[in-house]
């Protein structure tokens, strides 16, 4: 029996995978529900609390799609994926969008055929040590042992940072996050690399923060972004316009409490009034309805209150906005005019 | 005879002494000491090593558990209320209790479901594991798949009713056809079974409200319950199939060998996690996008042809270690060849394996463990992903996987005293 059905199956996907392609949008307003793909859990970014609900800066987008489209920021159903199955499960079609925290790289964008619709959040690969080491700057590490993640960008990044600055030092191979936690608290290695969300993530665990400080220097870039399959432009730029709209809404002073007044009526900015649909057809442009970004906003504010929330500088993770900022803050947050 | 003896004796003792104590280092205690831990200089070294050792993790330990933080919102406040005193951070398991045992989206106002599937388990599987109990109870564990399935997933009662009922109308062709043949009677009962699922498939579709719990989607399954749904069901679908796997080895038919040959040397040849992502990845592409080919099923399949393949082995090694003179004699009597595996063979051959079947079945249980891998939130999923991810709880290691080996250590330990239990009732060997 089964046997037929996967016959089958390999048939009908044949037939059905070029329709699926062009009609995501119409797929995900029938089946009321967007299947966003998320981390199995990463603090901060992904994670579901202790009732079950989905939280973090990654889950927040995927909220804010599913109430542009579906204007319900909870008509969402959570994938969870690893780093090996997150591709699959996109190219596959289990899920509509992907937002896990995915570096943007040319091979993901080509070969892999997806569609990077924006940059949510600017990382990049930084050092942490402990105070007492007295280190002020990534230069100083000359004739250091490093506790770096095997098979990962940041290891090749690393010894290109020390190769080009001329200094040496040891690395300390070891597998999981987790695992370097420990080591680096045991003091097999005098500084750990990763991303500087994951360090400022993991210093944030310790028992005593403080004694522990990120090094300024970043080494690499690692641009995060929601992705989804090449083919249904439609459904791409709902995804890249909702992230913008988010943006937007923080440059242009447009938050969760004030969002229903200025929606209520056309306001003094023409081009908040075009965003909010009260001028314009905006929406009918991307399939959705007039008031789409409302709802996006709606669901959990703007850029940045969503970054205050789950891993601004309130928060046990602790991150300040950095590269993160909007562009008139020096930050690189740029969203295209709605125009 | 008296006279002459004390005519012949000078002094002749009339009463016993009163026993003495043995000598203190004879006796009890000391002499247990002595001769165990003492009994030269290399062995009292290397006594006062290992007490020194148990000393070392003991007093790291017993300070660490008594000085827990068992009610806390997060590692912050445990280490606050610890006031950096030496103290294991236990509140992530009272807060977190519900999310170890069945997943971080099982309705919460539902718990009671898998808790009775849980309680019925024992209740039901008790008739099969202990030879005491009258064989009219077994009709308890036969119904105990369906009852466990309607309280897990919910849904209306009546696909788990038409699915018995579909077993119970394959029976009853198949007794009635076997006194022709064998291949008749089974060929029969899975043809009548299938017609009434199908049909059952329509009245269970036309009364979805008909007696029916809140359904369950399998994604909402997770913590402990899944891999107890997992080991549970793996295992007993994992016995049968890999008798018959083991019988179609040694069969003279060539094509039925040959299949279970390949069938069995390809599986084993593949490592569980291959197996596991080609369930999880690779059949998502072959699907049509949107219908959804259940993941617990495509895993059950998955474990379940893992585990009859090496319980097929093991049962082989039992077939192997009958003497000759077993067959011979079955065949002797009469006995055809259904009629000898079930009387003679395979009692004997499966009381050999049951060591073997123990350990396949004790490690399967704990490979459950893999589907963490494929993105599924069982107990280590739950402590790997959101627990240890989310801000709350991000740095309680010890604690959780303690835990973790804790629940895991309680089944398998119990299996195994099960199994020993078993052999010494079996055992009929001459000693």
């Amino acid at each position: 029996m089964t046997k037929t059905i996967l016959l089958g199956a390999v048939a009908a996907g044949g037939l059905i995978a070029g329709a699926a392609a062009a009609a995501t949008l119409d797929d995900v307003k029938e089946r009321g529900t967007l299947n966003c793909g998320v981390a199995t859990g990463l603090a901060g970014f992904a994670a579901p609390n202790a009732s079950g609900e989905w939280e973090g800066f990654d889950v927040s987008l995927c909220r804010a799609v599913a109430a542009a489209v579906l204007g319900d920021p909870s008509a969402v159903e959570f994938v969870p994926t690893t780093g090996k199955t997150r591709f699959t499960a996109l190219a596959s079609g289990e899920i509509d969008m992907l937002a896990r925290n995915t570096t943007w790289t040319f091979s993901r964008d080509n070969d892999l055929n997806f569609e990077f619709t924006g940059i949510n959040y600017y990382d990049g690969q930084g050092f942490m040590v402990p105070t007492e080491l007295g280190v002020t700057s990534a230069l100083d590490l000359d004739g250091a042992t490093v506790c770096v993640q095997t098979g990962t960008t940041t290891e090749l990044n690393l010894a290109d940072f020390f190769r080009k600055n001329n200094i040496s030092y040891e690395p300390v191979p070891i597998e999981t996050n987790a695992e370097a936690q420990q080591q680096y608290l045991a003091g097999a290695c005098d500084t750990y690399t990763t991303d500087a969300s994951g360090l400022a993530a993991t210093r944030a665990t310790f028992e005593n923060p403080g004694d522990h400080v990120i090094l300024p220097e970043i080494i690499s870039k690692e641009p995060l972004g929601p992705l989804v399959r090449h083919g249904d432009n439609e459904w791409g730029d709902i995804v890249r316009w909702t992230l913008n709209a988010l943006i937007a809404a923080e440059e242009m002073g447009v938050n969760s409490t004030n969002v229903a007044d200025m929606a209520s009526a056309a306001g003094d900015s023409p081009e908040i009034n075009r965003m909010l649909g009260t001028e314009g057809n905006l929406g009918d442009m991307i399939g959705l309805p007039n008031d789409w970004a409302v709802k996006a906003i709606q669901a959990n504010g703007n850029y940045g209150e969503i970054f205050e929330k789950t891993i601004g500088e309130n928060t046990p993770i602790g991150l300040s906005r950095g590269l993160n900022a909007q562009w008139t803050d020096g930050g690189l947050l740029y969203a295209p005019p709605f125009r | 005879m008296s006279d002459m003896h004390s005519e012949s004796v000078g002094y002749v003792r009339e009463t016993f002494l009163s026993e003495k104590e043995p000598p203190l280092q004879e006796t009890g205690l000391f002499k247990w000491v002595r001769v165990n831990l003492f009994s030269n200089w290399f062995y009292a070294l290397l006594t006062l090593a290992a007490i020194y050792v148990v000393y070392v993790l003991l007093s790291g330990f017993i300070p660490w558990f008594l000085g827990g933080v068992w009610q806390a919102d997060s590692i912050r406040e445990c280490r606050e209320i610890a006031g950096g005193e030496v103290g294991g951070c236990f509140a992530v398991l009272t807060d977190r209790w519900y999310q170890l045992l069945f997943g971080f989206s099982y309705p919460s106002d539902k718990y009671w479901r898998p808790t009775l599937a849980f309680v019925l388990l024992f209740i039901c599987a008790a008739p099969v594991l202990f030879p005491a109990i009258p064989r009219p109870f077994m009709i308890l564990t036969l119904l105990f798949p369906f009852t466990a399935y309607w309280l897990l997933w919910g849904g209306t009662i009546l696909v788990p009713l038409v699915a018995l009922a579909g077993v119970v109308a394959g029976y009853v062709v198949y007794s009635r056809l076997v006194a022709r043949s064998f291949a008749i009677g089974l060929f029969g009962g899975v043809v009548a079974a299938a017609v009434v699922w199908w049909l059952g498939g329509f009245v269970s579709e036309a009364e979805p409200r008909f007696l029916a719990l809140q359904e369950v989607a399998s994604r909402d399954m997770g913590g402990f319950m899944l891999n107890m749904i997992l080991g549970v069901i793996c295992v007993s679908l994992s016995l049968p199939f890999g008798i018959v796997l083991a019988l179609g080895r040694q069969s003279s038919l060539p094509i039925i060998k040959w299949i279970c040959i390949v069938f069995i040397e390809f599986v084993r040849g593949v490592p569980l996690i291959t197996l596991l992502f080609v369930a999880n990845v690779v059949l998502a592409y072959f699907l049509p996008p949107g219908t959804n080919f259940d993941l617990i099923l495509r895993v059950i399949i998955m474990i379940t042809m893992f585990a009859s393949a090496y319980i097929a082995e093991v049962i082989r090694g039992g077939l192997a270690a009958l003497p000759r003179g077993q067959y011979e004699g079955a065949e002797s009597l009469g006995l055809d060849y259904a009629q000898s595996m079930r009387l003679i063979i395979l009692p004997q051959a499966l009381k050999i394996s049951i060591p073997g079947i123990v350990n396949v079945s004790v490690g399967l249980f704990k490979d459950t463990t893999l589907v963490s891998i494929i993105s599924m939130f069982d107990l280590v999923g739950m402590i790997r992903g959101p627990i240890l991810a989310s801000t709350d709880w991000n740095g309680v290691y010890w604690e959780l996987y303690g835990f973790a080996a804790l629940l895991f250590f309680i089944v398998c330990y119990s299996i195994s005293q099960y199994s020993q239990w078993l052999e010494r009732q079996l055992a009929t060997d001459h000693r």
